[in-house]
């Protein structure tokens, strides 16, 4: 331990804290832009600038660590001065047209220029270099709003081994891109969003969808269903001031219903579908000498990631649909039937917590209901914006349920938005399928947690399965070039293109933090826990589907509506 | 795309060396050039692209067929650099950063050349030039368009 | 060949070689070999001997005869007069340069005192022979033999050399932080990136004397426990790079790299490594990030490269003249060199002289010696009638000295006092027919183009500067532009990410605090009192 003092109070932190760090003991909060919890402290934007006794410049708060008696000073006309000239400069090139910017409210730069007041700008406005594309369908970039805080890179770069952006150039002209300035559909960009996530401004965004679905809900000839993801309900309550963690189901319901949604769906049902098929699927794999290890199939980026990559390992992926998708093909089908609409006239929207399955739901292959399954993917932000819009603040309604069918789920389907829990619901299925015996231990401990690969093993009628979960792109890269070597004895792996899983979506509230992580996963877990029915296979709906319409798991039918085929892509088109 | 074959790719060289062995290769360092060389080395395209957008030396665009780097930096200003560099441009037609029509000349601005002593200087190529004045550099200018129209007769 | 009695000297520098000196030297070996003298002189093709105002040089030894400005007619003369009919060819002589005897100690010229420099001009350094001839690899060899790491490590911080690089800390210090990590393996770096404008003293020290920079990093090795080396050398450098891979080359078929040294049991191997064009490769941990194969953008610091430097090990990086000292220092004694120099600041500073003086060139002089001196003294004043306006020192990073300044003597501790530094050693001197506030728009034009736009206020500040400065010179000004300019400046130096950052406000301040009445002229009067500035010529169209 260090004793240092911040602003004439003493604190006691550990040796290797930041600055930062100390302050924030000392209850000084010093403003960052470029810093973000999660990735390594680079010091660009010199705006955590404070002053260190004995040392002649201004020292950066982030990537500064104390040293034992270290006296700091956070605030002074020198730090004052500093701050404000780079604040001045960042400003001096960047549009600020927050009025029509996608982050006007949640925008780190417009926060921090509201908390230091710079007064007139001495500098005339200069554009940055790179023009801005939407070409993916699903992230978008406007270069000129861009701070150059390097998340975005650092996260494509060393969470996600992508490597689909970086720095240009030098000096003044630096700027952040594409090799080449190509579309970020053509240089291997898996559209996970995690750098949307970490853009301080508005210079990264989902490309949105909202327009596409009030177009929809103010059509009186169309019915408009919507599915909402695992994660999106124990994030979706950060939007309207409530604590992260905080479990909204059946709110979110209850807004979504007042949006004017015809029925409010769970993609969870269908989460509970994959298991189903994906579970045969890996019971039959193992029985019949499959390929194996078998790799989970529902996380878009994920899918993208492996066929860019790794288009050699493809027959290992499972050839379950992602939940969304199945739900997208059994809504224009299934449902169509039994609610007798006309299934071109039904408009299925999800709210996701990604941004890549705004991709995935526009896939050409992704039409096995005869229509384009899923006509349009929403964010936990974009659902969000459109309910303020609306005037419903989600926090003050009363809880709803629901609707039937497609809206009864385990508490296997909720934890589909943690990592791990794929393999948990799966292995739960799995168990009492071939065993036949009851699971006893639900929880299955070994396969939860936050570390970037976890394995288990777990007892199958003599079987020994063994099991591995991953999560962010850099390890599932790990574990890929396991099996390329051969190294890799697993059977079953599952992988999530985001840190933590879908409950740190690309899609999900500003901003996701190693702590805010923690904090959805438990709310998915409680989800899970309280449910009355916490295996698949339970889900007496699901068993409905099978007995009305699909027969047998990975039956005929079940193979042409849920399942799919993966396509080798080159890294850069 | 047009194959591509880099030579000097076998060995374990250090990255930026091999962008330069693959640009006096090439020419410069195209898409096709730098996407090779991200099959090799491992490395993402775009990090590629960043260093070679990166160093002055390297160039992601075609260049002519002599790279001249005019030194513009004080030693060389306070010697008379700006007229040199003004004649240059005249003469050539093009402003610094840009190629002749004839494919022969890219002018560029380079920093300090190491040759301050005789300022105002110039590279051309791997050939350098000092104590430049107006006439001597376009001088030397014309020697570079003679020596290629014989070549070509 | 039987013991020439005479060896002809031709430096093949990139000056000389601009001028001619292949040909000139072709013609001397042909004429050498038309009058039969081809065995009894030697052609030796040195690095610079440090005037480059004179072109195509020939140097005779013993004689101790220069001949300058030749082209290949004037050769046959020479060899005919000269050489066989022993008269001195009058008309081909140069005067200005004094050249020292034989293999000197310590080579001494008129206020210069060359012991970096002592062979450069006077050795083949293509030829290790040559070196070994001087009393080189002498000291590696003591230390290797008989002296302890501990003992090396002791006598150069004892010397109490400072860095050449720049920032001028003290070399021993340096490597014991390095020496007392433990690691697998330990680095020396040779920073050769050189890219200060006004600076080519590491260029003219590798060309002419490669040896004694490897021969300081084979102590350096020895000393800190390393066992590989590299020389970072700038990319524009191709004739340092390839007589330093020749070096290299050398030094490892004579046993003195490689496994096993002179049977001491310190193994040392040393490779080049090439820049790519960035001045900001010289701040050494963006070096290191260039040597790791990326753009060449600094590090945090701490941990400092002694600590974890080069793919995170212990790592000592050291200026192409720092090390150069260090096999006279090991052979001579701590006391020997402290006897050059100030007690606080010992040893000799290498500087290329540059700009508006008589003899530009490269000089080698002891800390502590005053600007006049070098300026009036050594570089013989300013040319064609004109007045000294102003000097900079340290290369473009460096501090303004006006001429009220030219007494304060030339060392770390003394210039900084009056915000300047030795920096690189560039001495760019500014006579009156140049506008300051045209220079530091230059200055700030080199920042600009060499920030790596890592951080905030470097990058967009550079670029602001430039603007700024562009409306002064074009007329454009406001008042309150020389303000802006001010506050930029000083908020850069305070919280810039590295030196670049924090040191382009140097010479911006510095010629703010000495003729701000010429930069209000330019924002308030629109005016510019030496002409140089377009806005005239816009006034008077
Ligand atoms: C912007 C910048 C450029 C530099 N360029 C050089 C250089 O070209 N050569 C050099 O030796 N040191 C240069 N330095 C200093 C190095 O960072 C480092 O201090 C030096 O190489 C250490 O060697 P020394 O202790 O022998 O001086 C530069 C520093 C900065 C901040
Ligand atoms: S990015 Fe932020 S500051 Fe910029 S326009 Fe958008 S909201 Fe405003
Ligand atoms: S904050 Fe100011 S600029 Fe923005 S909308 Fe309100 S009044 Fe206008
Ligand atoms: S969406 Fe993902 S892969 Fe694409 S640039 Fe952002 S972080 Fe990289
Ligand atoms: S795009 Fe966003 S995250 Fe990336 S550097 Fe720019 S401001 Fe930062
Ligand atoms: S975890 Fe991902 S794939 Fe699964 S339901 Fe949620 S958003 Fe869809
Ligand atoms: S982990 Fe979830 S949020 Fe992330 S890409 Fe996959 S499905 Fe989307
Ligand atoms: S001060 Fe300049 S050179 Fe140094 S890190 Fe910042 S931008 Fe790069
Ligand atoms: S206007 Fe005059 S004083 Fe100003 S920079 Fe130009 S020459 Fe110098
Ligand atoms: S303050 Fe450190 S990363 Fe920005
Ligand atoms: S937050 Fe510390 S430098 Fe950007
Ligand atoms: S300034 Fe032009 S060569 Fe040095």
């Amino acid at each position: 331990m260090a004793t240092v003092i911040v602003d004439g109070i003493q604190v006691e932190v550990p040796d290797n804290a930041t600055i930062l760090e100390a302050a924030k003991l000392a209850k000084k909060e010093i403003p960052t832009l470029c810093y973000h919890p999660d990735l390594p402290a680079i010091g660009a934007c010199r705006i955590c600038v404070v002053e260190v006794e004995g040392e002649p410049l201004l020292k950066t708060a982030c990537n500064t660590n104390v040293r034992d008696g270290m006296r700091i000073r956070t605030i002074s006309p020198a730090i004052r001065e500093a701050r404000q000239t780079a604040l001045e400069l960042i400003l001096s090139r960047h549009p600020q047209k927050c009025n029509e910017c996608v982050r006007n409210g949640t925008c780190e730069l417009q926060a921090l220029a509201s908390r230091i007041h710079v007064g007139e700008i001495s500098f005339p406005y200069r554009q940055r270099p790179g023009s801005p594309d939407v070409s993916s369908g699903a992230v978008g970039r406007d270069p000129s709003k861009c701070v150059l805080c390097r998340r975005c890179v650092q996260v494509c770069e060393v969470i996600q081994s992508v490597g689909a952006i970086a720095v240009q150039g030098r000096g003044y002209d630096a700027w952040i891109d594409t090799p080449f300035s190509r579309a970020l559909s053509e240089v291997g960009c898996v559209y996970c969003g995690q750098c949307v996530d970490r853009c301080p401004v508005g210079a990264l965004f989902e490309v949105s969808h909202v327009e596409r679905v009030w177009r929809a809900l103010q059509d009186p000839e169309i019915h408009v269903v919507v599915q909402t993801a695992p994660a999106v309900r124990a994030a979706i309550g950060e939007e309207f001031g409530l604590p992260p963690g905080t479990l909204v189901t059946g709110q979110m319901v209850a807004a979504l219903r007042r949006l004017g949604f015809d029925k409010v769906f769970d993609t969870d049902f269908t989460a509970d579908l994959t298991i189903m098929e994906e579970g045969h699927e890996l019971i039959g794999r193992l029985r019949d000498g499959g390929v194996l290890p078998m790799l989970t199939s529902c996380s878009p980026g994920w899918i993208n990631f492996i066929e860019h990559f790794y288009p050699d390992l493809l027959p290992h992926l499972s050839s379950c649909k992602s939940p969304q998708q199945m739900f997208g093909a059994l809504a224009k089908t299934y449902y169509a039937q039994k609610a007798g609409i006309d299934p071109s006239k039904i408009f299925v929207v999800s709210v996701m917590p990604c941004t890549a399955k705004k991709a995935e739901a526009a896939r050409p292959e992704m039409k096995d209901s005869g229509y384009q399954d899923v006509d349009a993917v929403l964010t936990t932000r974009e659902a969000a914006r459109m309910m303020k819009e609306a005037g419903i603040d989600l926090s003050k309604l009363e809880p709803e349920d629901y609707d039937l069918p497609l809206g009864v789920s385990t508490g296997a389907g909720v934890i589909f938005g943690v990592t791990g829990g794929v393999m948990e619901a799966a292995l739960r299925t799995v168990y009492e399928v071939v065993t036949g015996k009851k699971l006893e231990k639900i929880d299955i401990l070994p396969v939860r947690g936050m570390e970037g690969i976890r394995e288990a093993e777990i007892e199958l009628d003599g079987l020994r399965v063994r099991a591995a979960v991953a999560h962010g792109l850099a390890n599932a890269r790990k574990l890929m070039d396991k099996i390329v070597s051969g190294q890799a004895d697993y059977h079953f792996i599952e992988i999530m293109a985001c840190p933590g899983g879908c409950l740190s979506g690309g899609g999900q509230p500003y901003p996701t933090t190693p702590e805010i992580r923690q904090k959805r996963a438990q709310a998915l877990y409680e989800a899970d826990r309280l449910l009355p029915l916490r295996k698949s296979h339970e889900n007496p709906v699901i068993q409905e589907l099978y007995r009305e319409f699909l027969g047998k798991p990975n039956s005929h039918k079940a193979h042409e509506l849920l399942h799919t085929h993966y396509t080798p892509k080159p890294v850069y088109g | 795309m047009a194959t591509i074959d880099l030579k000097t790719a076998e060995a374990e060289i250090p990255v930026i060396e091999l962008l330069k062995k693959a640009q006096e290769e090439h020419g410069y360092l195209s898409p096709e050039v730098l996407k090779v060389i991200a099959a090799r080395t491992g490395q993402p395209l775009s990090k590629l692209y960043g260093i070679a957008t990166f160093y002055s030396l390297l160039t992601t665009r075609p260049k002519g067929k002599y790279r001249i780097l005019f030194c513009k930096n004080a030693p060389c200003h306070v010697r008379g650099a700006k007229r040199v560099l003004e004649a240059i441009v005249s003469y050539l037609g093009v402003e610094p950063g840009e190629t002749t029509k004839d494919g022969l000349f890219t002018l560029e601005l380079t920093s300090c050349l190491g040759l301050c002593a005789v300022a105002p200087t110039m590279m051309i190529g791997e050939d350098l030039y000092g104590n430049l004045t107006p006439q001597k550099a376009i001088a030397i200018l014309e020697d570079y368009r003679a020596r290629e129209r014989s070549e070509h007769a | 060949m039987r013991n020439p009695s005479r060896h002809l000297l031709i430096p093949m520098d990139p000056y000389t070689l601009a001028k001619g000196a292949e040909r000139v030297k072709n013609a001397l070996e042909k004429a050498l070999a038309l009058s039969k003298l081809t065995d009894r002189v030697r052609v030796v093709e040195t690095g610079t001997i440090g005037h480059h105002e004179h072109g195509v040089l020939l140097i005779i030894y013993p004689d101790g005869v220069v001949y300058g400005d030749l082209t290949p007619d004037d050769v046959p003369q020479i060899v005919q007069e000269h050489l066989q009919g022993g008269r001195v060819v009058e008309r081909l002589v140069v005067r200005d340069i004094k050249i020292p005897p034989f293999h000197p100690q310590v080579y001494r010229a008129e206020k210069q005192v060359r012991l970096v420099l002592r062979n450069v001009g006077l050795i083949d350094p293509e030829n290790i022979e040559d070196y070994i001839a001087n009393e080189g690899y002498e000291a590696a060899a003591r230390a290797l033999t008989s002296m302890t790491p501990q003992q090396v490590l002791e006598t150069v911080k004892e010397s109490g050399i400072q860095g050449r690089g720049g920032a001028g800390f003290p070399t021993g210090v340096k490597w014991s932080f390095a020496a007392r990590e433990k690691a697998p393996q330990k680095y020396i770096v040779c920073n050769a990136d050189e890219g200060e404008p006004g600076t080519f003293k590491d260029r003219l020290i590798l060309e002419g004397d490669p040896h004694s920079v490897l021969e300081g990093m084979l102590l350096a090795g020895y000393a800190v426990g390393a066992t590989k080396g590299y020389v970072y050398v700038r990319g524009e450098y191709r004739m340092s790079i390839a007589r330093m891979r020749k070096a290299i080359d050398q030094a490892r078929s004579k046993g003195l790299l490689g496994d096993n040294i002179l049977g001491s049991g310190f193994s040392f191997d040393m490779e080049v490594r090439e820049g790519a064009g960035a001045y900001i490769c010289g701040e050494e941990t963006a070096l290191l990030e260039s040597m790791e194969g990326k753009r060449g953008e600094p590090r945090n610091k701490p941990p400092f490269p002694p600590q974890a430097g080069l793919w995170g090990m212990p790592t000592v990086v050291n200026n192409v003249e720092t090390l150069a000292n260090i096999p006279l220092i090991v052979k001579n004694g701590a006391a020997w060199y402290r006897s050059f120099g100030t007690p606080t600041c010992p040893g000799t500073k290498v500087f290329t002289l540059v700009g508006n003086v008589v003899l530009p060139g490269l000089i080698e002089v002891p800390m502590g010696i005053t600007l006049r001196e070098v300026i009036f003294d050594i570089g013989r004043g300013i040319p064609k009638g004109r007045n000294f306006l102003f000097a900079q020192t340290g290369g473009t990073t460096g501090g303004i000295l006006a001429a009220g300044e030219l007494d304060v003597p030339m060392a770390y501790d003394t210039l900084r006092q009056v915000g300047s530094g030795l920096g690189s050693g560039a001495l760019l001197v500014v006579d009156d027919s140049n506008c300051v506030v045209d220079l530091v728009q230059n200055f700030v034009e080199f920042f600009n183009h060499e920030s790596c736009g890592k951080c905030t206020l470097c990058r967009e500040g550079t670029g602001r500067l430039l603007e700024l400065l562009n409306r002064l010179t074009s007329g454009q000004a406001e008042a309150r532009d020389i303000d802006l300019i001010r506050r930029l400046a000083v908020n850069m130096k305070r919280a810039a990410f590295c030196g670049l950052g924090q040191a382009a406000p140097t010479p911006i301040l510095g010629a703010l605090d000495r003729f701000e009445e010429i930069f209000r002229e330019h924002a308030e009067a629109h005016y510019c009192r030496s002409g140089v500035c377009p806005m005239n010529a816009q006034k008077a169209a």
